[in-house]
């Protein structure tokens, strides 16, 4: 017989009961409509030949789901997404860091600094993708303008070093950013590593924050280097942080879609070489109204980043050192 | 023998540690705000200006008329104002229900708390993309499409709101709670009267977060909206895109009123903001 706890038969436990359910109504009400409710049902959406066009829905049990799996467009959306993601994350969450560690350090103007790392990140996706459209302008653009007078420079101090033997080492092309589709991924990686780092600096200075200054004053005690202390101080001592961080962005990393509607000004890059997974639902779902269709990719993608996850945490529970 | 610090040889490689600190902070800031700047300068330019080949780094006139321009070339003003509406109807909603929740997580004593706490945080897991399909299905059965209900109701309550202020009213002491009780005070009066004035911090840190998530929110607004006059700032500007084409200066000038209210909104507060993002890192 399931014994029940003794403050389970007070009558005061059910008037508490009663009470926090109706302060948990409203949310329960909005999330259940939103949350909860959609998340059953597009499971049930995805076995089915699902049009908005029409009345009648027909279930097909997992072609949905065999059909994403060999399309070669969700392949594409599968390898565009990874790349970005392996172009994101490292460079997101490696210049951050290093930038905070600076930061770290008994400086003038931190506030100001911090502000100017933090600003990009607050601003809306919308505009600043379209700030960069303009930068990445192939004949006007400031990015072009600027390897212009780079690449001038290189070559002039290399030609001079060499006695004019290398007169151009560097052979500037004028590339055509958002053009040419070996780019696509590459603006976009540079776009959202820019947007994201501020963030980042942020959570990274406050983990920086927990390391005891005197670990740092024995080290050096010790005849540690910076680097030797920042090796085997500060990496091991900030692990939770970086972990936190590297979930969060590998997991927005893969939700990848508003920077590339808007910098292609709505399709996925040329050739394709923008799509992503978010893309190719909703290029399914609300383009072509294929709901059942869209509802599976969309849990694919939701089953990747919940496989993500899951190598995460197994590896963190042997690299991430939290003090206990 | 000198002590190290005193050596000249420390001394200088000390100085220039610092330069070398100094410089690549600096450079480091100055790349992240040259796309602002880019923006601003671009702006401000004359139509020949905008198609030099080399570098301009300022206008030779500011082009102030750009502004008006642009303004008046789509219909920013119903943006900004249901921006504003949805923006603030969402963060005010958001923070009664998430509060209330969070009440009742953090001091009540209730069947299936911990089962209803970890339902609630499951939602964080699931990626909003999966519930776009039907959540956009249901608006349509409801008939609210193109209407305020769809951009606001569904964002009403955030799990992570919830989360977070739970946290807080944890943190202020059991004993305060009980006490007012005895004294008579209802739980609704300590909730109102006692433990959100002592929150402040959280729920500005709750409030501000949704209303920066509600002013740049775009995928939502997109699907949900087929005419102008529901339009949000962000979703507007796509739309401006088409319309005006390559010319740049108007569409930076668009971009920077797109921001502008962001942007003024986190300088001034931009204490609570960076502190609550540092909380919200650490509990994670």
């Amino acid at each position: 017989m399931i014994k029940i706890p003794s403050e389970m038969r007070t009558k005061k436990y059910w008037r508490e009961t009663f009470e926090a359910y109706l302060y948990l109504l409203p949310a329960f009400v909005v999330l259940g409509m939103f949350s909860f409710y959609p998340v059953v049902k597009s499971i049930y959406m995805s076995f089915f030949d699902w049009s908005l066009l029409r009345q009648q829905q027909y279930f097909v049990g997992f072609e949905n789901y065999q059909r994403i799996l060999s399309d070669k467009v969700f392949h594409q959306a599968i390898n565009n997404t990874i790349r970005y993601v392996i172009g994101y994350v490292p460079f997101s969450i490696g210049l951050a860091l290093i930038v905070a560690v600076l930061l770290n350090s008994k400086i003038r103007f931190r506030g100001t600094l911090r502000l100017a790392y933090f600003l990009p990140w607050v601003t809306s996706s919308v505009a600043i993708s379209m700030v960069w459209r303009w930068i990445f302008n192939q004949h006007y653009g400031l990015l072009n303008m600027l390897l212009v007078r780079l690449s001038n420079m290189v070559n002039a101090v290399v030609s001079f070093v060499t006695l004019g033997n290398y007169p151009e080492v560097w052979q500037f092309s004028n590339p055509n950013w958002l053009m040419d589709p070996k780019w696509t991924i590459i603006n976009i990686v540079i776009i959202a590593v820019w947007k994201s780092m501020g963030y980042n600096i942020v959570i990274f200075l406050a983990g920086l924050q927990n390391v005891p200054n005197e670990l740092y004053e024995a080290a050096e005690v010790d005849g540690a280097s910076p680097w030797q202390s920042f090796r085997k101080i500060t990496l091991p001592l900030i692990s939770p942080t970086t972990f936190f961080i590297s979930i969060i962005s590998i997991i927005g990393a893969f939700k990848l879609f508003t920077e590339i509607y808007v910098l292609y000004t709505g399709r996925p890059g040329p050739l394709n070489s923008g799509m992503t997974i978010v893309y190719y639902v909703y290029r399914n779902a609300f383009e072509r109204y294929r709901m059942g269709y869209a509802s599976a990719a969309a849990y694919i993608l939701f089953g990747i980043i919940f496989v993500f996850t899951l190598i995460q945490m197994a590896v963190a529970k042997r690299k991430v050192h939290y003090a206990s | 023998m000198l002590a190290q610090h005193e050596t000249w040889q420390y001394r200088w490689r000390k100085t220039a540690s610092r330069t070398i600190l100094y410089l690549v902070l600096f450079a480091g800031a100055a790349i992240m705000m040259l796309p602002f700047f880019w923006m601003l300068t671009s702006s401000l330019k004359a139509p020949h200006e905008m198609t030099l080949r080399t570098i301009q780094w300022f206008p030779k006139v500011p082009q102030w008329e750009n502004y008006k321009i642009a303004w008046n070339a789509a219909p920013f003003g119903t943006y900004f104002k249901n921006s504003f509406t949805i923006a603030l109807a969402v963060t005010f909603i958001e923070v009664i229900f998430s509060s209330l929740a969070a009440f009742a997580f953090a001091k009540f004593n209730f069947f299936g708390k911990n089962f209803l706490f970890v339902l609630f945080l499951g939602t964080m897991m699931i990626p909003g993309e999966v519930m776009l399909i039907p959540n956009y299905i249901t608006m349509v059965d409801f008939g609210w499409v193109d209407t305020y209900y769809a951009l606001i109701i569904p964002w009403t309550v955030s799990v992570f709101s919830i989360f977070l202020l739970r946290q807080f009213f944890m943190s202020i002491p059991h004993d305060l709670f009980e006490a007012a009780l005895l004294d008579g005070c209802g739980k609704f009066r300590f909730l109102t009267t006692i433990l959100l004035p002592l929150s402040k911090p959280a729920i500005v840190t709750v409030m501000l977060f949704k209303f920066i998530g509600s002013w740049n929110s775009f995928l939502w607004v997109l699907i949900m909206t087929n005419t102008p006059k529901m339009r949000t700032i962000p979703v507007g500007l796509t739309y401006f895109v088409s319309d005006v084409g390559s010319y740049y200066n108007y569409l930076m000038a668009a971009s920077t009123f797109a921001m502008a209210p962001i942007l003024i909104l986190f300088l001034v507060l931009q204490k609570q903001f960076i502190q609550g993002i540092a909380h919200t890192g650490l509990k994670g």
